[in-house]
Parts: structure tokens; sequence; C-alpha cells
């Protein structure tokens, strides 16, 4: 019987009196593409660490396909390859001499060249191969920083937050790259704040808050459940019915958006704004989306950040 | 092939191919700038003897038969070859930590002892590196006799193991560069002046002489010495000793700070 990608059983961790994560339980079957959401602080990323060898829990067990990533480190990190949120790079040294270091330390040698050279090619960086980490521009050296945890062709792949700051060209040769590696049997764990990626990309999501997590579901079962429409209605400088008030998600240059359960409330609201003498410059109706999944069971502290379709 | 084959085949591989690729990648760290890692340190050393030889040649006799330029000369060669191997494992790591690559090296297979030794080996080769090239210039001013090579390589090997040990903790430790500017300033910098570089200790006071043998460079330095006069101010037998148990006491510290993960992981 093959073994869980990752499994994560009842992980605690505190920093002094801080409780970061408060038993987390998960497991990642093989071959998943699957997201993990949240917004600062709910945790994702002290999981990862976790995960990665580079944090300690206080309590818990976490495995990469069977490996404990305490007591069987060395399997379960050759199993594992970990894209780090920060743009870190060693300037001593050009791409390749970089990558040829990544998959020696994990045993590979110049039988992995071909390896290397595909991601080289399938990232976009073949005609830096050879330019100091230095010298890249900040994209180059994202997408160097990604090559380097695939560098020794690990079946389980991480990225933390792999397209903050990164530009739409980039992300989206970025996900190409990923998706291939998905369909060739590579299990994927993302991080993101980018909701619209994790709703194309994900077949199943995990949403954290506060160090928990909320919501673990596959993407269109999470969808269904909180399906709902929103109404962006550009109203102008007005003063809202106190009765609709409450069903308002977002206001911005005088266009309000209703978040509705269903198609009588359209009405409803239509019939509100009629009585109270607003008048609709402009109407359009919208399907839910991974932000209201997200919105609904992580708050409305993100809101004003999520309304531009990033969370933070 | 099934991960957990892929695992046992490559268990053979990463053994050695893991740490001698972080030593590869140590050693290339340093030779890229040799000019700064290498040629400076000979410089300097050289700027030393040729000043202090000078100006203390015809003033200062300090074993019998030994001139003064002969008795400055292997101790130069000692003091560059500890303070580069401190310096090379010590930047490397405190490089690694600030700009946040030590990363690299944390999320992958290697075992704190391969860590451990990578660093050290590359320690002592570039402290080898340096003390050597210091020595061949140094034989173009004075003929320097060899009395006991084996004594020379003991100390030398020690000594720069000692010291990129040393180096090794430093760089855990520190998490700015102002802290290893003063482990350099406070710390090595102090031991390896007041050893005995430039001067025998029997020329001291009684007091100094003894604070003197508290000064573990003292030891590394006379022993070192002892190989190329068969004369010094202590047995280097001694030393030898005193080096080997100080390196075996550092190297235990070091071991238990990596395997704990002492300030690289949390």
């Amino acid at each position: 019987m093959s073994q869980p990608a990752i499994k994560i059983s009842g992980v605690h961790k505190y920093f002094g009196a801080l409780h970061a994560l408060k038993g987390i339980d998960l497991v990642i079957e093989p071959g998943e593409f699957f997201a993990l959401l949240g917004p600062n602080g709910a945790g994702k990323s002290t999981l990862i660490n976790i995960l990665a060898g580079l944090i300690t829990p206080s309590s818990g067990t976490i495995s990469v396909m069977g490996f404990d990533v305490g007591s069987q480190y060395q399997q379960a990190r050759q199993l594992l390859g970990v894209v780090p949120q920060e743009l870190v790079f060693d300037p001593f040294f050009n791409v390749r001499e970089m990558l040829r270091f990544q998959a020696g330390y994990f045993g590979r040698g110049r039988e992995n060249d071909a390896w290397v050279d595909e991601i080289l090619e399938g990232l976009g960086l073949a005609d830096k191969a050879h330019t100091n980490m230095r010298r890249l521009s900040g994209g180059m050296k994202r997408r160097a920083l990604i090559a380097q945890a695939l560098a020794h062709k690990p079946p389980v792949i991480v990225l933390d937050e792999p397209t903050a700051g990164v530009d739409v060209e980039l992300r989206q040769m970025l996900w190409e790259f990923i998706k291939k590696l998905n369909r060739d049997g590579h299990t994927i764990i993302l991080t993101t704040h980018y909701l619209e990626e994790a709703e194309t990309l994900c077949s199943r999501v995990g949403m954290m808050k506060q160090g928990k997590i909320v919501a673990l579901d596959s993407t269109s079962n999470l969808l269904n459940k909180f399906s709902g429409k929103h109404l962006r209605l550009t109203l102008g400088d007005v003063t809202l019915p106190t009765s609709i008030e409450s069903l308002v998600r977002h206001i911005e240059n005088g266009i309000y958006t209703f978040a509705l359960i269903d198609m009588a409330q359209i009405e409803f609201v239509l019939s509100v704004l009629r009585t109270a003498n607003v008048k609709v410059l402009d109407m359009q109706l919208n399907e839910a989306d991974l932000e209201d999944v997200f919105l609904s069971l992580v708050g409305s502290s993100s809101l004003s950040n999520a309304s531009s379709g990033r969370l933070s | 092939m099934s991960d957990s084959k892929l695992i046992d085949q490559l268990k053979l591989g990463a053994t050695f191919r893991g740490p001698w690729t972080l030593l590869k990648k140590e050693l290339l760290r340093f030779w890229r700038v040799a000019f700064q890692t290498v040629a400076a340190p000979v410089i300097t050393a050289l700027l030393y003897l040729l000043i202090f030889s000078h100006v203390l040649e015809s003033h200062v006799q300090v074993y019998d038969g030994v001139p003064y330029t002969a008795f400055l000369i292997p101790g130069l060669i000692m003091m560059s070859v500890l303070q580069n191997a401190f310096a090379n494992s010590s930047s490397s790591l405190i490089q690694s930590k600030v700009m946040g690559n030590i990363v690299f090296i944390l999320l992958t297979p290697l075992t704190h002892m391969q860590f451990f030794l990578a660093f050290l080996i590359a320690a002592i080769i570039r402290g080898l590196v340096v003390g050597l090239c210091i020595y061949l210039v140094a034989m173009w001013f004075i003929d320097l006799s060899v009395a006991n090579p084996w004594l020379i390589i003991a100390f030398a090997l020690l000594g720069s193991a000692l010291l990129g040990t040393f180096g090794i903790i430093a760089g855990i430790w520190a998490d700015r560069f102002d802290q290893m500017a003063a482990f350099q300033n406070f710390i090595i910098m102090p031991l390896s002046f007041l050893s005995g570089v430039f001067y025998s200790i029997h020329s001291l006071p009684p007091f100094w002489q003894k604070v003197s043998q508290l000064n573990p460079f003292f030891y590394m330095i006379d022993g070192f010495r002892y190989g190329f006069f068969g004369k010094g101010d202590v047995s280097p037998m001694v030393s030898l000793a005193i080096v080997g148990v100080s390196f075996l006491l550092l190297a235990l510290i070091t071991l238990k700070m990596l395997k704990s993960g002492y300030k690289l992981r949390t």
C-alpha cells in the first residue's frame, strides 16, 4: 500500500507563550496538487518549516512518504524539495554550479545533469546557466530558487509563496512547469496569497487560521459549500439603507459589492434601493469564488486586501 | 524505480558525495576570492617579517645560534595558518546565515558530522595553503632548517583543525557581522599576538610567562617552531597533548551544537 506523500498528526508548536500551531492533522496523498491558504500569522510557514526540518515541533509527528522528518530525516529530506519564501542566494556561484551543488548534497552526481538541464529549460533559465547568482534579476533569482529545490528531483515539492512579488509572465510560466511536474507524478504543496491560483491549480485546499486548519476539502466541494453570488452595483456616493448594509462585502469608488446566498436576495436588494430612492447606475452579477470561502472562514480582518485579489 | 529503492541506492552515494560536495563548495568559495583569502594574508605576514626582522634582527637573540628572522618565520606561518583557518569557517557560516543561503544546506540530508567535517577540512586546507605560500616566499629571504617535519605537519594540522572548529562555533553563535568582528578582534588577535610569535616567553617576566602558558596559541606556535629548530619554550609532546585535547573538546562542543541545531534550526 502506498504511503501518504505527507502525513501530519497532532502537530503543536509553541514559540515561548505563543501557541503557533494548535494540533494540525493533515494527510496529502501522492500526486495531489494541494493548496495551503491562510492570512499572515496563520502558521503556514511554521508548518512548512517543520516539514522541512528547519523547526522542531513541540509535539506531534510529520512524515514524508512514511519517513519521519525527525528520526528519519535523511530519507524524508531525499523525498522533499522545499522552495523557501525568502529570496536567498549564494553570491559566489553561477546558476548551474548552484544546481550541481544542491543535487550533490543529496548524493546526485553527473548522471543528474540531464534533469538539471530540464529544470533550466522548463524555468527559462537555460541562457542564464553560467550567470552568477548575484547578477540575476529578482524574477530570475526566484526561478533559480525554485530550480534549486528541484535539483535532486524530489517526488514531493513544497512551494512556500513562490509567486509573491512575481510578475504575471513568470507566474504563468512557473505554473505551467509545476503543472507538468504534477502530471509527471510529483506531489505539489503550495502556500499562496493569490486565491485565484489555488482555485485554478489545486485539486484540494486547506485553510488555516490562528494555528488551526479551519477548512479542508476539494476545491470544488468548498466552492459548492459556500456557493453564492456577488452583486456589484455602481451607486455613486450614497447612504445605504440599514436593512441591506450587512450584505455589503466591499465598497470602492461608489461600487458596492453585495454577497448574496441566492437569486431571491437580488430582488430584495434592488427593491430596498428603489424604496430608498437610490439609483442603480450599473449592475454586474458574479459567481462566488475561493476568496468568498476564505473570507467567510477566516473572517473580515483580511477584507480590504482580499478585495484586490490578494490576502496579506 | 520505487522511492524506497532509490533511497537505498542513494544512501551510499549520499554518504560520500554529499559531504564531498559541501567541501568542494567551501573550497571553491575561498578560492574564487583567493586574492583576499590567500594573497592578502601572505602579504600581511611578509610585511611583518620585513619590518620586525629589519628592526630587531641585530637587537634580539632568542635561541643560541638562531637568527631572529629565522625564529620569526615559523611563528608568522603558524599565526597565519591559525587566523585563516578560523576566518574560513567563521566567515563562510556568518555570510550564509546573514544572506539566508544556509537554508540550502539545512534542507539536505547531510548529517551534523558531515557538515562539521566539510567545514573543518576546508578550514584546514585554507590555513595550510596560506601557511605554505608564506613558507615558500620566506625561503627567498632565509634558509630555514627543519629538525622534525612530523612535528611541523602535526602542529599545522592540529592547529588549523582547532581554529577551524573554533570558527564553526563562532559562525554558528554570531548573528551579525559585528559580533563576528568582536570574536576576531577581542579573542583571536590578542591570543595570536600574545602567543610568542615575535618573542620567546622566556624573555618575559615570570608572571607574564605564567599568563602565556594559559594561552593555547602559545603551545601551537611553540610546538610548530620546535619542528624547525629542535628547541622551544616547552616540550613539544606537552604542546601536542594540550592542542590535541583542546581540539577534541571543541570538536565535541561543535558537534553537540550542530546536532541540536543550536541557532541554525528553531
